[in-house]
């Protein structure tokens, strides 16, 4: 298929050859090639589909028509990404489409920012999955929204399209305010798809939440750009990236010389991170992801796992340079990962909403991602990029489906034995896929990029401490995966529907609470009258393509070859010819060390390598390089020993998941955990109630601003509005002292006005007799 | 000026005695005589009528003391004043008028104090 492709676009491919390989790479003087124009349609298209899909909602159209305009729209878009990848010769270019910005000062040189796209492996990279996620999940939401066909319909996909727009603008922008724009648009989508049922006030609420705690991390990546726009002078990744002042400061950087780097310089990336903080939900603005679980599941899946969440880690990965010339960006960005990823896999374990589970567990392998751009490995945070997208997306879309055949039923305590019913098949087995990659299964892909991080964090450096608790939340997950998949696609089938609405209460005797027309006999275990309705055709097609992607994506590991440091698996080819190029020195050290074959060719030649000075050195960011043999992992190179530990971590959550939810359970809402949590006294209430973080939040930020806030709305009403009103109400009083002279005799009023002239008369005359008027 | 002498001239003619003798002064007394008759007819009485054409005559005293100016300093401009003042007050007065008719339909009656609680 891909050659027929290419021959389809041979023309359009051959355009690219002029732009012939630069022989000096990405040095600072190279201009930087234009690429061909069609590149514009992988941006254009989406918009089309939206804007189309929005003039279906204002002519009433009552289709699936624009499912179908935004499933063809993203789907050839996902072609012509597929063919800028085959195309792609390995030399980054821009391409334009029109001037957007352009001042010109004179103190800070010109404010360049053109509505122009920057191609390289990572934007390539990114937009591969994107587009294509966004093609299936546009396909899977025309079946799964058909309930809503008409306005609502429209409008889903509308800001569906919206949101592939923004979501390219942000990834392929050639600059930080396109990124801006993007930003700003996918949380504008994110926003409008979170509250896309209305007229639930949670789903409001939820909206609103993830808006306004996405604004406090936007204020950090606007005065993030600003002050790169300052110190650097440019807006534009390819001048910022060739910049000669960054690149000597990635010098003294890979040297730990990090004094000789201005501290202007060393802000950016901590005020850039934490924009990426609120966008990809990490610790102190995490809060607004498991709400946004309140939007249509196909959102949750695109949006809130797949792509939208991963923008914070494009962000660092984009501007890794600038990250590695600050000394406390990356471990802080390690160590909110690994806090990250173990606070919400605690909570994760103690929710009984399966779409909940799922949104911790996004926001707990989003922390994990963190961590890997923390300890020095772009490509193993950005490698699990990928793989957490499909079989993130997989789970919620899974999730998806059990809520939109049981009537919105979510509760694991409410559904058991799925794998039996019939229809469900395809279902259960994307599950399955999804979870064992999710838990680290070996030889899945959730396996090779979680060990790639987890091996880094023992080989740089510092991290050791880190190591272990990311390990120990690897079990977790495997844990609270595994707790979902045996809880409710095994044991005995037994299924409670849910109210239409998908009002999801934690009710424990929720037996009597369902509102469902059908469901009124209580007790029984199958509801005799309810029939889950089986996933059709677009959803299982879906579900077997993204099951299928799932267990490929461990092959983009296993084949480039993963031992051998020479040979680059695909994520590390990707990543290694682009911005984000940063091989850790500490890890060709401890490889080198456990394989002893370093006498020739010792330090594998990046292509930008922006780190050649520091191995020949023997310091690095983290410190000397000789620390890293000192950390060898039960003896081995922690490569290799990662492999086994987090696989043996893994199978032993899943062990214990399946101990304790599935072994000898005999229906839905029991299992053996009940007794051990009750063993550990509230923990697990309070993990439920997530460790009442909202709770703190709501008492220490939001009820103090809201007092403020009264404070100032009563200056505002009282004095200002007070001045205001007592120029209105002088004139008032004045009129309410002279009214009575207004007595309706019309007599009175001549005699005023005569004995007015009279008196001005007589004042006029003895003027004249003292000669004042002369 | 002398073309107004001439016009002028004829009536000093025909009344030589009368209107010889008569100076400023007895222009200006009439026409506050007139002034104030009607100032006190409009303060006394309580008809509408009356009390318009109460007006008319403080209208009229104030326009001869404007001819008698002008006589006096051999000048058109105060005849000329009044003719407007003329032309103002008969298109006042036919509005008045209406007006008054319009106030006695709604309350049978011309007196003006039957309008009292229009007060402030």
């Amino acid at each position: 298929m891909i050659t027929s492709l290419t021959s389809i676009l041979e023309p359009v491919l051959s355009s690219t050859a002029m732009l012939a390989p630069d022989a000096h790479g990405h040095a600072a003087h190279t201009e930087i090639g234009s690429g061909p124009s069609w590149i514009l349609l992988i941006v254009g298209l989406p918009l089309l589909a939206s804007i189309i899909s929005g003039l279906a909602a204002a002519l009433g159209v009552k289709s699936k028509q624009p499912a179908w305009t935004t499933v063809i729209a993203c789907f050839i878009a996902f072609l012509f990404t597929v063919s800028m990848y085959i195309s792609y010769d390995g030399t980054p270019y821009t391409v334009k489409a029109f001037d957007w910005i352009q001042v010109h000062t004179d103190s800070h040189g010109s404010l360049i920012a053109n509505f122009s796209f920057y191609i390289d492996t990572l934007s390539i990279y990114w937009m591969l999955f994107v587009t294509g996620l966004a093609t299936l999940i546009a396909l899977y939401a025309s079946e799964y929204m058909s309930h809503d066909v008409g306005l609502g319909y429209c409008r889903f996909f509308a800001a569906f399209g919206l949101f592939v727009f923004s979501m390219a603008c942000l990834v392929m922008g050639d600059n930080f305010l396109m990124l801006y724009l993007g930003w700003e648009g996918v949380g504008l989508c994110s926003y409008l798809l979170i509250g896309y049922f209305y007229k639930k006030p949670e789903a409001v609420a939820a909206a609103k939440k993830a808006f306004i705690v996405n604004r406090i991390g936007d204020l950090g990546l606007a005065l993030g750009v600003y002050l790169t726009f300052v110190h650097f002078g440019t807006l534009e990744y390819a001048k910022l990236f060739s910049d000669p002042k960054l690149l000597s400061y990635v010098e003294y950087a890979s040297v730990g010389n990090f004094s000789a780097i201005p501290a202007t310089a060393q802000w950016i990336p901590l005020l850039l991170m934490v924009g990426a903080f609120g966008k990809s939900a990490q610790f102190p603005l995490y809060v607004w992801l498991p709400d946004a679980m309140e939007g249509p599941t196909p959102v949750s899946a695109l949006i809130h796992a797949a792509t939208m969440v991963t923008a914070g880690v494009y962000l660092i990965a984009r501007t890794y340079p600038l990250f590695i010339a600050s000394e406390h960006a990356l471990p802080i960005v390690a160590w909110i990962g690994t806090i990250t990823a173990l606070l919400a896999a605690t909570i994760g374990m103690a929710q009984f909403d399966i779409k909940r589970i799922m949104a911790y567990s996004t926001v707990s392998q989003l922390g994990y991602m963190f961590a890997g751009l923390g300890v020095l490995t772009p490509t193993g945070g950005v490698y699990h990029v990928l793989t957490h997208a499909f079989f993130k997306a997989l789970l919620f879309l899974c999730c998806g489906a059990v809520m939109h055949g049981f009537a919105g039923q979510l509760d694991l305590r409410k559904l058991s034995g799925l794998r039996q019913v019939k229809g469900w098949g395809i279902v259960t087995i994307g599950m399955l896929v999804g979870c064992i990659n999710l838990a680290g299964v070996p030889f899945t892909a959730g396996y090779f990029s979680k060990d790639t991080i987890l091996a880094e964090a023992f080989v740089t450096p510092g991290y050791e401490l880190l190591g272990w608790i990311l390990i120990f939340t690897a079990g977790l997950t495997a844990y609270y995966t595994f707790r979902v998949f045996f809880r409710v696609f095994m044991g005995p089938v037994e299924y409670h529907p849910g109210d239409e609405a998908h009002d999801h209460d934690h009710d424990n005797d929720a037996h009597g609470e369902q509102h469902h027309h059908d469901a009124g006999q209580n007790g029984d275990h199958h509801s005799d009258h309810f029939h889950p309705h089986a996933p059709g055709w677009a959803i299982n097609t879906v579900l077997a393509t993204l099951t299928i992607a799932s267990l490929a994506a461990s092959g983009l590991y296993i084949v480039g070859g993963s031992s051998d440091k020479h040979t680059k698996h695909y994520a590390e080819t990707m990543v290694m010819s682009s911005t984000a190029a940063f091989s850790s020195p500490y890890s060709e050290h401890a490889f080198h060390a456990a394989h002893d074959s370093h006498d020739d060719d010792a330090h594998a030649p990046d292509d930008h390598g922006s780190d050649h000075a520091a191995p020949a050195a023997g310091v690095g960011p983290r410190g000397t390089i000789e620390h890293a043999q000192t950390v060898p992992l039960f003896g081995g190179d922690p490569h290799k020993m990662m492999y086994y530990i987090s696989g043996v971590v893994g199978v032993i959550g899943i062990a214990l998941a399946w101990f304790l939810h599935l072994f000898g359970r005999t229906e839905a809402a029991t299992c053996k955990m009940d007794p051990i949590a009750r063993l550990f006294g509230p923990i697990p209430k309070w993990a439920e109630h997530k460790w009442y973080v909202d709770e703190i939040y709501w008492a220490v930020i939001v009820t103090p601003l809201r007092i403020f806030s009264h404070v100032l709305h009563w200056f505002d009403k009282l004095v200002i509005d007070g001045i205001v009103n007592l120029f209105g109400i002088l004139p008032r009083v004045g009129a309410w002292i002279v009214r009575p002279s207004q007595s309706g005799v019309l007599q009175g009023y001549a005699v005023s006005m005569a004995g007015g002239v009279a008196i001005l008369l007589l004042v006029v005359f003895v003027l004249i007799a003292q000669g004042g008027l002369s | 000026m002398n073309h107004m002498i001439d016009l002028i001239t004829p009536l000093q003619l025909a009344f030589p005695e009368a209107v010889g003798n008569a100076t400023l002064a007895h222009y200006l007394f009439v026409s506050a005589a007139m002034f104030v008759m009607g100032l006190v007819g409009f303060m006394t009485r309580r008809n509408m009528i009356v009390m318009f054409l109460c007006t008319e005559l403080m209208f009229q005293g104030a326009g001869l003391a404007l001819i008698a100016f002008g006589r006096h300093h051999l000048g058109a401009d105060g005849q000329t004043f009044v003719i407007f003042v003329l032309c103002v007050a008969a298109a006042e007065a036919a509005m008045a008028l209406a007006l008054v008719v319009l106030l006695f339909r709604h309350r049978e009656t011309l007196s003006s104090q039957a309008w009292k609680e229009l007060n402030g």
